[in-house]
C-alpha cells in the first residue's frame, strides 16, 4: 500500500509540470504579445519595448518558463500587471474563501447525494424513486450560477433568511457559515444530483450480483447486506464521479463567487481577464490546476483504499 | 515503465457506455425502436425539436424587434402586451429570449460540431495508427481534461478575447478531448477486425480505410457523445456569457441576458429568471435524450 501511495504521489509531479507548461504556453504564445494587449495596437514601439523589458518578456521563452517554475518553488509569483502588488499574498487571501465554497459544496453533494442514491435504489420504481430521479435530472440541468440567482431571490430577497452577498467575517464561524449556505447549495446541488444518480445505478448493478444474493440467502439482515456487501462494492463508481465532479464544482464555483460577490480565486481570475493581467491569470490557473491534480491524486488513493486489487497491480 | 498503465482508470460517467461496434443499419433501427419505447428520451426529443424549431424560425416568431429600444416602455412587468415584460431599454424580454435561442444554440452547436470534427479525426487517426501519434494524442487529451471545461474555456477566452466566434472556439477546445477519446477507443476496437485487416491485405491506403471503413462504423458512437456534450456546451455558453465573454450587446444570448438582468433582481426578477428558465429547459431536454441513449446503448440492458 505505502509503495502505491509513494508511486502515485510522485506521479503528480510530472503531471503538474506538464500542466504548468501548458498554462505557460497558452498564456505566452497564443496572445501574441501581452504588450499589445495591454498598451493597445497604436502604442509607440519604445513603449512596447520598455513594457517587455520591465516584465521580462524580452527574454527567451525557456528562461521565462524557468523563472515561472523557480518563482513558484520559492513562493514568489511576481507582481500583478494590473495593481502592481505581489500576486501570492492576493491569492492566499482569496484561497480560504474558495476552499470554503468547494468543501461545503462537496459536503452538500455527498451528504445529500449518497443517502438519496441508496434510498432510490432500495425503493426502485416507486414514487420516491421517481421524484428523486426527476429532481436529480433537474439538478444537472440547472447552471449553478442561475441556481444561485434563484436562491438569492427566494431566500435572501423574498424571505430574508440569508444574507444576499459577501462572505461575512472569516473570524466569525457563525457569520461565515451563514454566508456560505446559499453559495454552497448553488454549487452543491448539481454535485448531489450526479452522486444520487451514480449511487443508484451502481447499487442496482451490484444488488443482482451473486454474492449479494448469497448474503441474503444466509439470512443476513437487509441492513447488513446493503452496507457491508452492496454499498462497499458500489463505491468505486461513486468515488470516481466525486473526483470528476469536484473539478466541475470548482469550475462552477467561479461563477457562484461572482453571483454572490464573494472574494475568491474566481474573482481574481475574472478580474485578471478583464484587465489583461496575464501574470495573475497564470498564477490563478496554476493554483486551480494544483487543486485539481491534488483532487485526482486523492481520488486514486481512495480507490486503492477501497479496492485492494489496485494496490497490488 | 509506463506509469499510465498503473493508474486506475477513472470511469468518466459523462461518457456513454458504448456498445460493441456492430453492423450499422440494423443497430440503428433497433436503437430507434428502443428510443421510441423510452419515455424520457421521447419527451426529450420532442422538447429539443420544438426548441430547435423556435431557434430556426426565431426572426419570424418574435412578437417585437429584440434589439429595438423604446425607452417609453422600459421596465414593464410581465403583462398582456409584453408576456415576459421589458428590460430597462424597453426591449421585449420574450422576443430577446426567442432570438437568444438562436444565438445560444448556434454557439453551442457549432462548438460541438467543431469538437466532433477535430476530436474524432484526431482520435481515429491516433487509434488506428498507434505509435507516437497515439501517445501524443493521449497525453494531450489527458492534459486538457485535467482542466474543468469552465476553467479551460475561461483560459482560452482570456487569450482570444470575447465574442461569439471565440466563445464557440473556446467551448470546442474544452470538449474536443472527449470526442478524441471515444473515437480513439472505437478505432482501436475496429483496427483488429477482419474486414479492416482484409482491406489492408488488399493494399488499401490507410486514409482510404479510415474514410471508407472506420469512420462509418464509429459514427453512431460519436453522434451519441455529441448529443450528450451538447448539454454541457449549452451550459458553458451560459457560464461564459454570464461572465461577460460572450456576444457583444445588443445581440441577445441567454447568459448575457441574465448578466444584464441580475442587478435588477429585486425589482425586475423576470429579466434574469426568464432567460435562465430557457437555459434550463434546453439543457434538460438534451439531458433527457442523453439519459435514454445511455440506457439504450448500455450493452447490459440491450436485448
Amino acid at each position: 500500500m505505502s509503495n502505491y501511495i509513494v508511486r502515485r504521489t510522485l506521479w503528480a509531479i510530472p503531471t503538474m509540470l506538464g500542466v504548468m507548461v501548458f498554462i505557460f504556453v497558452v498564456m505566452r504564445i497564443l496572445p501574441g504579445d501581452p504588450a499589445y494587449a495591454i498598451l493597445g495596437d497604436e502604442a509607440p514601439p519604445e513603449a512596447l519595448e520598455q513594457f517587455r523589458r520591465s516584465w521580462g518578456l524580452h527574454e527567451p521563452l525557456w528562461m521565462q518558463f524557468r523563472d515561472y517554475v523557480w518563482g513558484l518553488l520559492r513562493g514568489d509569483l511576481g507582481i500583478s500587471m494590473a495593481n502592481r502588488r505581489p500576486i501570492l499574498p492576493q491569492i492566499l487571501r482569496a484561497l480560504p474563501y474558495t476552499l470554503d465554497l468547494a468543501v461545503s459544496g462537496l459536503a452538500v453533494g455527498l451528504l445529500l447525494g449518497i443517502p438519496l442514491g441508496i434510498l432510490t435504489a432500495r425503493r426502485r420504481n416507486t414514487m420516491t424513486d421517481y421524484c428523486a430521479r426527476v429532481l436529480s435530472l433537474a439538478g444537472i440541468s440547472t447552471p449553478s450560477f442561475y441556481l444561485g440567482i434563484l436562491l438569492i431571490f427566494f431566500f435572501a430577497y423574498q424571505t430574508r433568511l440569508f444574507p444576499v452577498i459577501g462572505a461575512g467575517d472569516l473570524n466569525d464561524p457563525w457569520d461565515r457559515l451563514h454566508h456560505l449556505v446559499l453559495p454552497a447549495l448553488s454549487v452543491g446541488l448539481a454535485m448531489m444530483s450526479y452522486i444520487t444518480r451514480v449511487t443508484r445505478s451502481a447499487l442496482l448493478e451490484v444488488i443482482n450480483m451473486e454474492y449479494v444474493r448469497t448474503a441474503r440467502a444466509k439470512g443476513l439482515k437487509e441492513h447488513w447486506v446493503m452496507y457491508k456487501h452492496a454499498l462497499r462494492n458500489a463505491l468505486m463508481p461513486v468515488v470516481s464521479v466525486v473526483g470528476i465532479y469536484t473539478g466541475i464544482l470548482i469550475g462552477s464555483s467561479i461563477l457562484v463567487t461572482i453571483v454572490f460577490n464573494r472574494p475568491g480565486l474566481g474573482k481574481l481570475m475574472v478580474g485578471g481577464i478583464n484587465t489583461h493581467d496575464y501574470l495573475m491569470l497564470q498564477a490563478v490557473m496554476t493554483f486551480y490546476a494544483g487543486i485539481i491534480v491534488l483532487v485526482n491524486l486523492l481520488t486514486d488513493l481512495t480507490y486503492a483504499l477501497i479496492d485492494p486489487r489496485i494496490r497490488y497491480k | 515503465m509506463n506509469a499510465d498503465t498503473q493508474e486506475p482508470v477513472s470511469a468518466d460517467t459523462q461518457e456513454p457506455v458504448t456498445a460493441q461496434v456492430s453492423s450499422g443499419s440494423r443497430r440503428r433501427r433497433r436503437m430507434w425502436r428502443a428510443m421510441k419505447r423510452n419515455k424520457t428520451t421521447l419527451v426529450g426529443l420532442v422538447l429539443t425539436t420544438a426548441i430547435l424549431l423556435v431557434a430556426l424560425f426565431a426572426p419570424w416568431l418574435v412578437p417585437f424587434d429584440p434589439v429595438q429600444q423604446n425607452l417609453m416602455k422600459g421596465d414593464m412587468p410581465p403583462g398582456a402586451e409584453h408576456v415576459l415584460g421589458t428590460d430597462s431599454f424597453g426591449r421585449d424580454v420574450l422576443s430577446r429570449i426567442i432570438m437568444g435561442a438562436r444565438v445560444s444554440l448556434g454557439i453551442a452547436l457549432s462548438a460541438v460540431g467543431m469538437a466532433l470534427i477535430f476530436g474524432s479525426t484526431l482520435g481515429v487517426v491516433a487509434g488506428y495508427k498507434g505509435g507516437a501519434i497515439d501517445t501524443a494524442t493521449v497525453r494531450l487529451t489527458d492534459l486538457l481534461m485535467t482542466f474543468p471545461t469552465t476553467i479551460l474555456g475561461l483560459m482560452v477566452l482570456a487569450v482570444l478575447g470575447s465574442g461569439m466566434v471565440n466563445l464557440s472556439i473556446a467551448i470546442a477546445i474544452a470538449i474536443t478531448p472527449r470526442f478524441a477519446r471515444i473515437a480513439r477507443g472505437s478505432a482501436i476496437a475496429l483496427r483488429e477486425r477482419d474486414f479492416i485487416q482484409g482491406a489492408r491485405a488488399l493494399g488499401m491506403s490507410d486514409a482510404r480505410i479510415i474514410c471508407k471503413h472506420v469512420l462509418p462504423n464509429i459514427s453512431n458512437e460519436v453522434l451519441v457523445v455529441a448529443s450528450l456534450w451538447t448539454a454541457t456546451a449549452i451550459l458553458q455558453e451560459a457560464n461564459l456569457s454570464f461572465i461577460g465573454l460572450g456576444v457583444k450587446p445588443p445581440t441577445p444570448s441567454w447568459g448575457s441576458m441574465i448578466r444584464d438582468g441580475v442587478n435588477q433582481l429585486l425589482n425586475q426578477p423576470w429579466l434574469s429568471i426568464a432567460p435562465g428558465a430557457a437555459i434550463f429547459a434546453v439543457v434538460l431536454a438534451f439531458n433527457m435524450i442523453g439519459d435514454g441513449l445511455r440506457d439504450i446503448l448500455d450493452p447490459r440492458t440491450m436485448d
